[in-house]
């Protein structure tokens, strides 16, 4: 296994700081956004831009959520080894709110297709958008897109995008695996 | 563990602990999920589910009917009242016509013991077993038990009487396995005519004084006089059962502690039960049924996940 260190603490800071400036941008105080990190890995990407909109811009009071989408996938059945379900933490509804999906990498699209479905059960939403820290282009089975990303990578479909947090993994980093 | 050891659910004595916390924890996300303003997850909409009831029932029907939908399963009903059974159609024959449909889950409830398993080695389908004569019923017992952890925190070490009809219930027998298992310290009480003969070779402990065992216990699970299995007269008289063995808020206030009151239903009230308990904050019988419906979409959610496209 062929470990590469694709960004470090200090890249994932920058970004991180220029994917909250962008989302000021935006939704200005976050009065009717909603910021909802998906299941397992977004959730830490969507706690870390809600520290650094809290301390650093004096945004307090985001209303948050975690959504899982295990049930549903699209893939249920199909594979070999069963997903085991997170948490879902949402205790209010979407109804014409401004919807942020965070999620740590965008690859098929089909976790967030599931989560398009599965905030549904929420309300109907004015809009939703979609925040992730890497797009790994070129590999996608559906046609969505984020609206805010951290890093565009090319990767071909044998790597693996691994990323690493602090709170989890102790070191801010993204890693491309590949068997060679 | 992410799936179950058994490829049916049939009875508790076939599941292991890691099951059963298996279950629990699905059961915890979908207990979430029947609390949003929509209840329903899309998960088995290519899975169909026949609910093959060979005897009457009101809440397991409604309960399971309800965590299918809410699965998003198809679903398609009998009652064996309305029925070919009633035209001398033995049940392998039923059920393969029915499995001729294309059906991948079969939930039964039937009067013989052992049907469920005798099905599963007939056909093939997946089969839940929602009671069978006076055998198990192990979704029952599930909930029973996963309310019991919600309440308390945990099952392990917690002391449970079953009062009532243990000879002619099911849930009793499902319940004593359920509770073994998980580490619970369990005691029957009842009339000694309604309370098996080698009933302790199951690990549990006999009273037949109420007071005693509801001094004991800090879950009380009271079950109902099934006079429809009884072919014999087992007490007196319906009055003389209810001064002995039925729970009233005199006695249990006079008990000094404040225990949890279950009921699988249907309630007797005023026999086994009297409404100022059945009803007051001591009892967990409408949580017992909230649950229900979490418990039984995580057996179906668990068993369909084997189902390989």
């Amino acid at each position: 296994m062929v470990k590469k260190t694709l960004l470090n603490a200090k890249d994932i800071h920058i970004i991180l700081h220029r994917l909250a400036c962008q989302l000021i941008e935006n939704h200005t105080d976050f009065s009717n956004t909603v910021l909802i990190g998906l299941q397992p890995r977004g959730v830490f990407l969507a706690n870390r831009l809600i520290q650094i909109l809290h301390k650093d811009y004096a945004i307090s009071n985001i209303k948050s959520g975690q959504l899982d989408i295990t049930f549903y996938r699209d893939d249920f059945r199909r594979r070999l080894e069963p997903l085991e379900a997170s948490n879902t933490d949402i205790d209010f509804i979407v109804e014409d709110k401004k919807v942020v999906f965070i999620d740590d990498v965008l690859f098929s699209g089909r976790s967030t297709r599931s989560a398009l479905t599965a905030i549904q059960s929420f309300g109907r939403p004015e809009s939703i958008e979609l925040l992730v820290l890497i797009d790994r282009r070129f590999s996608r089975h559906l046609p969505i897109q984020p609206d805010y990303k951290g890093r565009q990578v090319d990767v071909i479909n044998s790597e693996k995008v691994k990323v690493s947090w602090q709170e989890n993994d102790k070191k801010d980093a993204v890693y491309i695996l590949s068997d060679n | 563990m992410k799936q179950l050891s058994v490829a049916h659910v049939l009875g508790i004595k076939y599941l292991k602990k890691e099951d059963i916390d298996l279950i629990f924890k699905t059961a915890n996300h979908f207990k979430e999920v029947i609390n949003r303003p929509i209840k329903k997850v899309p998960s088995l909409r290519d899975i169909t589910i026949a609910n093959l009831f060979f005897e009457n029932s009101t809440r397991t029907k409604l309960s399971f009917e309800l965590a299918e939908k809410r699965l998003s399963a198809d679903i398609i009903n009998f009652s064996a009242s309305q029925s070919s059974v009633k035209k001398g159609e033995t049940l392998i024959d039923t059920v393969n016509n029915i499995l001729s449909m294309k059906v991948d889950i079969v939930v039964m409830r039937h009067p013989s013991v052992g049907a469920g398993v005798f099905l599963s080695k007939h056909v093939d389908a997946k089969i839940i077993n929602a009671g069978d004569g006076a055998h198990e019923h192990p979704t029952q017992a599930l909930l029973d038990s996963y309310s019991i952890k919600e309440k308390l925190g945990v099952v392990k070490g917690k002391k449970v009487v079953i009062i009532g009809d243990i000879l002619h219930s099911r849930v009793a027998l499902s319940n004593i396995f359920a509770l073994k298992l998980q580490g619970a310290i369990v005691k029957v009480c009842g009339p000694t005519t309604l309370i098996p003969k080698y009933i302790s070779s199951l690990g549990v402990t006999i009273e037949t004084n109420l007071k005693k065992a509801l001094e004991w216990c800090d879950v009380a699970n009271v079950l109902r006089v099934q006079h429809e299995r009884m072919d014999i007269n087992y007490f007196p008289s319906i009055r003389e059962y209810t001064q002995l063995f039925g729970i009233n808020k005199q006695l249990l206030d006079s008990i000094g502690k404040d225990i949890v009151i279950m009921h699988p239903g249907p309630i007797n009230r005023g026999v086994e039960i009297t409404s100022d308990v059945a009803d007051s904050n001591q009892s967990i019988i409408l949580d017992q049924v909230e649950n229900g419906v979490a418990i039984r979409m995580a057996v179906i959610y668990l068993l369909a996940q084997q189902i390989k496209k």
